[in-house]
């Protein structure tokens, strides 16, 4: 199996794991109680608006923003890991299609390796108070799988000019 | 069976999900919207029971809308784990009857996942015995848990013929072909999968931190004027909208890379899919027509309305026809490999005599 094989399925598999047990302990450990928190907040913003109660409405819909803010991204960095690993798997299996030299490839897998790890790594950062450094990370990785797809479609419509 | 079956999967997870976007999805936002209304109205006359009620019929709606997206979901997905399961099998050093037992579990998961999360929302938790869980939920529960249980099961095979040193192949790889169909799925497979990655981190550059800023202006819109009857409409409308927006963009982004996953999951079962070269060809066309279809006219739906969304429903049929079409050829093949057992004694026989 070639090294450019290898780097896309083994390293797939890893994510895939590393994504699923994420999304496991997000699971039962956070989801249950930040969708309650969330719905909590937006019913309370409206039924302290009721009560005339201002400045509770502001807070619980400030608390309502913040909570969704990071159910969002949670979710997307394990929906995430977990699709472009197994984007990774699939194209591992024909990867030797991809009509580059070997060099070429290894380096297209690495690069899709790399952004695969950092682009939802970055979106998780946005959550821990790091929102700049987590969207350069999240912008460099997405970019750098989006680069790697491109090479390799461009190689498989090589391969089949060919 | 799991190449059958996982093309099954994913055809009947999409008719599923072609249904639910036609009679379920519109009527869902339409009623949706009215509670939210119901809840701004109950805010101007002061009521906090009605608030607290109103809540409850959104939360109703969003678990009637989400269980049915989420079997939609987990039924194409079983279908595509199914298929990446078949390609592996030939690396799986288990006896042939245990890898049919597997295959067997497998589907049967694939399907009792679905229905399980289907059920969820009508049965609630009427005769559980545990306060929060309900009968469909330990149905879908269990349904993953096999699912676990027959990859670890598999994952236990792929290791023993590793261990193995890798001496012999334990099934014969289908041939690798390079037919145009299977060059056709690979490369239109990986630009779709491209053109969705570009388009998701468009949405993410330039729409979803708008989007969320937005949400909270009309909320506070809601909230700040509740003496005002007829600014809560145009701000319901507004929050109706925003949902509409976020709800296509998405889609067209999951649809466009989904499809493309299934395009190159797809050329490596063509060797299987027993067809002529033209009808194969034509089906691949169909797919590929589909799967740019649908996610473009559910952009444009919110520009065009129901006739976009009309259009989409048919990319996602034409879709769901070719699948059809190549779960035929796999039909088809099965049925050559039976006949071709059932001649081989009896060729044996006569040569003995």
């Amino acid at each position: 199996m070639s090294q450019a094989r290898k780097v896309l399925i083994i390293g797939g598999l890893v994510l895939a794991a590393v994504g699923m047990l994420y999304g496991l302990h997000y699971a039962v450990f956070v989801e249950h109680q930040t969708l309650d928190r969330m719905g909590g907040a937006l019913s309370n913003a409206f039924a302290h608006a009721a009560e005339h109660r201002w400045d509770e409405s502001q807070h619980a819909l400030t608390a309502y923003r913040e909570t969704k803010y990071d159910y969002v991204r949670q979710v997307d960095v394990h929906s995430h890991w977990i699709g472009l690993a197994m984007l990774m798997i699939v194209l591992g299996v024909v990867f030797d299609e991809v009509a580059f030299s070997e060099r070429g490839r290894f380096a297209i897998a690495l690069a899709m390796l790399a952004g695969s790890i950092v682009f939802p790594l970055g979106v998780i950062l946005q959550t821990a108070r790091m929102a700049p450094l987590g969207s350069a990370l999240a912008i460099a990785g997405s970019g750098l799988v989006i680069v790697a797809v491109g090479a390799t479609a461009v190689g498989f419509v090589k391969g089949n000019a060919t | 069976m799991l190449v059958f079956g996982g093309i099954a999967l994913i055809a009947a997870g999409m008719l599923f999900g072609d249904i639910f976007a036609v009679f379920v999805l519109h009527q869902n936002g339409g009623q949706s919207g009215e509670a939210l209304l119901a809840a701004a109205h109950a805010v101007a006359a002061q009521d906090v029971p009605a608030v607290n009620a109103a809540f409850v019929r959104v939360g109703n709606l969003l678990e009637d809308r989400g269980t049915k997206v989420d079997a939609h979901v987990h039924m194409i997905d079983a279908g595509y784990l199914a298929l990446l399961l078949a390609l592996v099998q030939p690396y799986v050093a288990l006896s042939a009857p245990r890898k049919k037992f597997l295959a067997k579990l497998f589907l049967a998961g694939g399907l009792l996942l679905p229905v399980g999360i289907f059920l969820i929302h009508y049965v609630g938790l009427a005769y559980s015995p545990f306060p929060v869980i309900g009968w469909a939920s330990i149905l879908a529960d269990s349904a993953g848990a096999l699912l676990i249980v027959v990859l670890l099961a598999e994952g236990w095979g792929f290791w023993n013929y590793v261990r193995s040193k890798h001496s012999s192949l334990v099934e014969p790889e289908p041939p690798k072909d390079r037919t145009w169909e299977r060059r056709a799925l690979l490369s239109g497979g990986t630009v779709l999968m491209l053109l969705g990655f570009v388009y998701g981190a468009w949405y993410a550059g330039v729409n979803l931190y708008e989007h969320e800023n937005r949400e909270m202006l009309i909320l506070k819109d809601l909230l700040d004027q509740p003496a005002g009857a007829g600014g809560l409409t145009s701000s319901v409308n507004a929050y109706g909208r925003l949902q509409a927006e976020k709800a296509v963009q998405i889609a067209a982004h999951s649809h466009i890379i989904e499809f493309g996953l299934l395009a190159i999951l797809l050329a490596f079962v063509q060797p299987l899919v027993f067809l002529s070269a033209r009808w194969k060809r034509i089906w691949v066309g169909v797919m590929l027509a589909g799967s740019v279809i649908l996610p473009v006219f559910v952009l444009l739906e919110l520009k065009l309305g129901l006739l976009a969304g009309g259009i989409a429903d048919i990319g996602g049929l034409m879709v769901i026809v070719a699948l059809v079409g190549m779960l035929v050829g796999v039909v088809r093949q099965t049925g050559s490999l039976d006949a071709e057992v059932g001649r081989t004694p009896r060729k044996a026989l006569g040569s003995a005599q």
